[in-house]
């Protein structure tokens, strides 16, 4: 066993010690029936070999693609001093921090996260992390209907698409969930439709217990917030706003619109995307739900001398102490990316912040001009921040050619939206600080001569010269 | 000498000062934000802190010392599996091509990493005894809660709707009743029998034509094995219910039992557990789940398949109905099953049957030595971890298990889990790992024995421990009544640009 200390010698005198001469002697109470049949694997592999073996995997992957992919994970620079800090064993090799005097440093650390979060969104209480975006916004569904005792969400479908799936699962056959249709045309095309919105909440037979919307939403739109608050307080609805940080340093944050409740996914705050996760699960509430709000949280108090120190707090909500009437089953969380995005957002500052958002919709608007320029345009005329979807012919094919090139053209919207009309030659593209102008002309150079190359497609070619 | 560093430290908000910082990002080009309607902007910027590099390195560095970890020391917490976290994991995990591939990727660019949890699967198929495996939930918890919706998706599609009960016993980890809960089930809590193990007339009794489901831990949270657990499995299904096995304690029986061939329905892993990955100060995890074939039709979507021709894909939105759908975005905590996987890869089927052997040697050798001054409320042969109670100290000397818990600090050594099980009067859950050595175990239980004599010699020294610790005992009941969660008020006061 490669991590293991025992010589034989060591085996031997802990066997001696117990009066036993084999280890098969402490499985007895294994019923002969009931042994396993052995372990069909791979042989045991040396860390050289192993380390070949892996960077050789890693390598089958292509990172080398020029990206215009965002659709709920963003690629962003992160200082290096977040994962030299974050490789300490301290961190990472700690658990749960139930022994206070031992785990000052994650303690104040799940403290500091909780303040800076408390910061962006603008709601006062913040749980120390969730899985991801998804199962914060399924959480946050569930504590709306405890808290208004009704069992009825409205989601929106410019919610990610994953998170509503997430939100069905979690609320099961006992909770309902309807979804809000998008506006088909016109100026707020792409949004969600707020007269639907209106229609649902009025409905006396069916009272509502939550409302969901993103901002940005999955389009890269930007909805109504302050509106939807409205609506929703009207008829006695939480509003469960889903958010992405870095936009928070520039947009209204949900506790300025009235948001009850913030969901959100915290990989764009210096976590890299690696295939799904881990991620930060970023769950903020009004005072009036900090006893509903699951997951852990973290307090300041003294010791016996009076010295300030920090301890897990409100305990009462969590499934080690209330068992079957917890807030939520949720143990294991996500702390080490909690505290990589403390790491980040220390490292770059509010500056430093605003600066990554503001970049990103200047980049994005730069990539919006090259592709109209290339006779690509955008899919819906409302405001967006750094992420938009574009109408091109053939999308699906265009997009696959374009790896070939060295280009990952976004999201087919049609694979990740199925069911949703008026998508169909959609791809959502995205810019973030990283996004070069290089990136951008080869873009939409490539995609002026895939169209100019595909059969259906517009006879765009004399507009892919001098696009910037 | 404490076993953490001594130095508390000021908050991120405290060290900040206007006009620290920068250089890290370019200024936006102005009229960046002009065609974002005024409405949707923020009227005030954050007031984040405001710190140049070298004081977050301090300020993180500091902190960290404050931590006990696995890298520090020897951390023996029942139930949770502290073991090494090997390095080349860590390694692996932050390679480029893992660790910068985009979940929405395209199947054909990222073939590596879906070979990778195509293999992972397999292998703990092969350990579990389970047909199939998904990778998707993100914890243990959240692997519970995969399991037992598929458990209600199964009697669902089989007109069997009248189960909306989960028999769990009363050793179990809370997350059993929370998960029950939360799928909308009853708990049913059965007790336990003198013997540790599950008692078989209260179960008999319990279980009928309401019963959904049984969670079972095996070994159990005692650390002991359920010997009765054939005769259990076949009465769950023979009331027509399903058989859930929680895996937090599978390091006790890597190749000696497989759940799935036992006759399990479905389990899930903590590869932060069992497999090594770190546990990051609370997180993250992983929390794969094996089922066999009465729920293979139900598992989350999208499951990563190989096709004909060799290469591997992700199940479409929709491909199949039957799932229960999604548990979270995208396809897991790919950056911990990397891990996981470098783990299962390092050590083969025979490294996995020795991880096993050596926690069960280590946990029984050191239960050995603990019985020198510590009852031991279920004296027979234990997996990977057993438990002592502090009950005789505390009739003979007044000290609790929670003062041995404190004073095992100044000694140098993290707590086990403590009063838990709940079943156990005073009681402290210890786990070694494999990946302890004998001196450590010698010296721990020396410690214990220690303690047992400064209780009766001079028992206030072990009711104030820790007295090496930057801090002392902490006023949780103060905390609790008034809520102190953040720094302060959020004022999103104006801050100039520094440069």
């Amino acid at each position: 066993m490669p991590y293991g200390p025992h010589t034989t010698a060591d085996r031997e005198r802990m066997l001696a010690a117990l009066g036993i001469s084999s280890v098969d002697e402490l499985f007895d109470d294994i019923p002969v029936e009931l042994r396993a049949s052995g372990l069909d694997l791979p042989e045991p592999e040396p860390e050289l070999q192993l380390s070949a073996r892996l960077q050789a995997l890693a390598g089958r992957n292509r990172t080398d693609l020029v990206s215009f992919l965002g659709a709920g994970v963003y690629r962003h620079w992160s200082p290096p001093a977040v994962d030299q800090l974050l490789v300490r064993g301290e961190w990472y090799t700690a658990y749960t921090p139930y022994q206070p005097e031992v785990s000052q440093g994650t303690l104040q650390s799940i403290y500091e996260y909780q303040s800076l979060l408390a910061e962006l969104t603008g709601l006062p209480v913040v749980s120390a992390s969730h899985y991801d975006g998804a199962a914060a916004t399924a959480e946050a569904a569930l504590m709306a209907c405890r808290q208004t005792r009704r069992d009825r969400v409205l989601v929106s479908r410019a919610v990610h698409p994953h998170y509503r799936d997430t939100v069905r699962t979690y609320l099961g056959p006992r909770l309902e969930l309807d979804e809000l249709p998008l506006v088909a045309d016109g100026e707020r095309a792409g949004t969600t439709d707020l007269d639907a919105l209106e229609r649902l909440l009025a409905d006396p037979d069916h009272p509502i217990a939550g409302v969901v919307l993103a901002q940005p939403n999955f389009l890269g739109l930007l909805e109504d917030m302050p509106r939807v608050a409205e609506l929703a307080h009207a008829a006695g609805a939480l509003f469960v706003a889903v958010v992405e940080p870095v936009s928070l340093a520039v947009l209204a944050p949900p506790g300025a619109y009235g948001a009850d409740i913030a969901a959100g996914e915290g990989q764009p705050l210096g976590i890299p995307p690696q295939y799904g996760g881990p991620y930060l699960g970023i769950l903020a509430a009004t005072e009036p739900l900090v006893r509903q709000i699951p997951g852990r949280l973290v307090g300041m108090t003294t010791d016996l001398d009076g010295r300030r120190a920090f301890v897990m707090t409100l305990r009462a909500r969590e499934q080690d102490i209330r068992r079957d009437k917890a807030a939520s089953n949720i143990c294991t969380n996500q702390a080490l990316l909690a505290l990589a995005a403390s790491i980040y957002l220390a490292a770059i500052g509010p500056h430093g912040l605003r600066d990554v958002a503001a970049l990103g919709a200047a980049r994005a608007r730069e990539l919006e001009e090259a592709l109209a320029a290339a006779g690509v345009p955008r899919l819906h005329p409302g405001p967006y921040l750094n992420e938009f979807a574009v109408r091109v012919p053939s999308a699906r094919a265009v997009h696959r050619r374009l790896i070939e090139r060295g280009i990952l053209a976004g999201l087919v919207l049609a694979d990740a939206l199925p069911d949703q009309p008026g998508v169909d030659d959609g791809l959502l593209v995205c810019a973030t600080e990283v996004t070069t102008g290089d990136d951008i002309d080869r873009f939409a150079a490539a995609l002026a001569d895939e169209l100019r190359a595909e059969p259906g497609g517009r006879k765009a070619g004399h507009l892919a010269t001098g696009t910037r | 000498m404490g076993v953490v560093g001594p130095r508390l430290q000021p908050t991120l908000d405290e060290r900040s000062r206007p006009g620290r910082g920068g250089g890290k990002i370019p200024h936006a080009p102005a009229g960046a934000l002009d065609r974002i309607p005024a409405a949707a902007l923020r009227d005030t910027p954050p007031a984040l802190p405001e710190l140049n590099e070298p004081d977050v390195v301090r300020h993180y560095v500091n902190l960290s010392q404050l931590n006990f970890a696995v890298d520090t020391g020897f951390y023996p917490l029942g139930s949770c599996t502290m073991k090494f976290n090997p390095k080349l994991n860590e390694w692996a995990a932050r390679l480029p091509g893992f660790a910068q591939l985009h979940p929405y990727a395209p199947d054909e660019v990222a073939q590596g990493t879906l070979q990778l949890l195509f293999e992972l699967e397999q292998w703990l198929a092969e350990i579990s005894g389970m047909r199939a495996v998904t990778l998707q939930p993100a914890a243990g918890a959240q692997g519970e809660l995969t399991g037992i919706l598929m458990i209600r998706a199964y009697h669902r599609a089989r007109g069997d709707v009248e189960r909306d009960e989960v028999l769990v016993p009363d050793s179990s980890h809370g997350t059993n009743p929370a998960t029950a809960s939360m799928a909308g089930f009853r708990t049913i809590t059965i007790p336990s029998a003198a013997d540790g193990g599950v008692d078989v007339a209260a179960f008999e009794a319990a279980l009928g034509p309401r019963t959904a489901a049984v969670m079972i831990t095996n070994p159990s949270t005692l650390g002991l094995f359920e010997s009765r657990i054939g005769l259990l499995l076949d009465e769950v299904h023979a009331a027509g219910a399903l058989a859930y096995m929680d895996g937090a304690n599978l390091n006790a029986i890597l190749g000696r039992f497989k759940p799935g061939e036992a006759g399990f329905d479905v389990m899930h892993f903590n590869v932060h557990k069992t497999f090594s990955t770190p546990h990051g100060g609370g997180g993250p995890g992983a929390g794969p789940v094996g089922v066999g074939e009465r729920l293979l039709p139900y598992l989350p979507s999208p499951r990563v398949l190989r096709e004909a021709e060799g290469s591997y894909r992700l199940e479409r939105p929709g491909e199949r109905p039957t799932s229960i759908g999604r548990l979270r975005s995208f396809v897991g905590n790919t950056g911990v099953l990397v891990r996981a996987y470098a783990y299962l890869r390092a050590h083969g089927g025979s490294g996995l049957r020795e991880v096993s052997d050596d926690a069960v040697l280590a946990a029984n050798y050191l239960k050995h030595r603990v019985a020198e001054a510590y009852d031991i409320p279920y004296d027979r042969p234990c997996k990977h971890e057993f438990v002592a109670s502090a009950t005789g100290l505390k009739k003979s000397t007044g000290v609790r298990t929670l003062d041995v818990a404190k004073r095992l600090i100044d000694k140098g050594f993290h707590p086990p889990t403590i009063y838990f099980p709940l079943i156990v009067d005073e009681g402290m859950l210890i786990e070694p790992t494999e990946t302890e050595s004998v001196e450590t175990l010698d010296a721990f239980a020396d410690a214990l024995v220690e303690i047992a004599a400064e209780a009766e010699s001079d028992s206030e020294l072990v009711t104030t421990a820790p007295h090496t610790a930057p801090v002392r005992r902490l006023d949780e009941a103060t905390a609790a009544r008034q809520p102190n969660l953040r720094w302060r008020p959020m004022t999103g006061r104006q801050m100039p640009c520094p440069d």
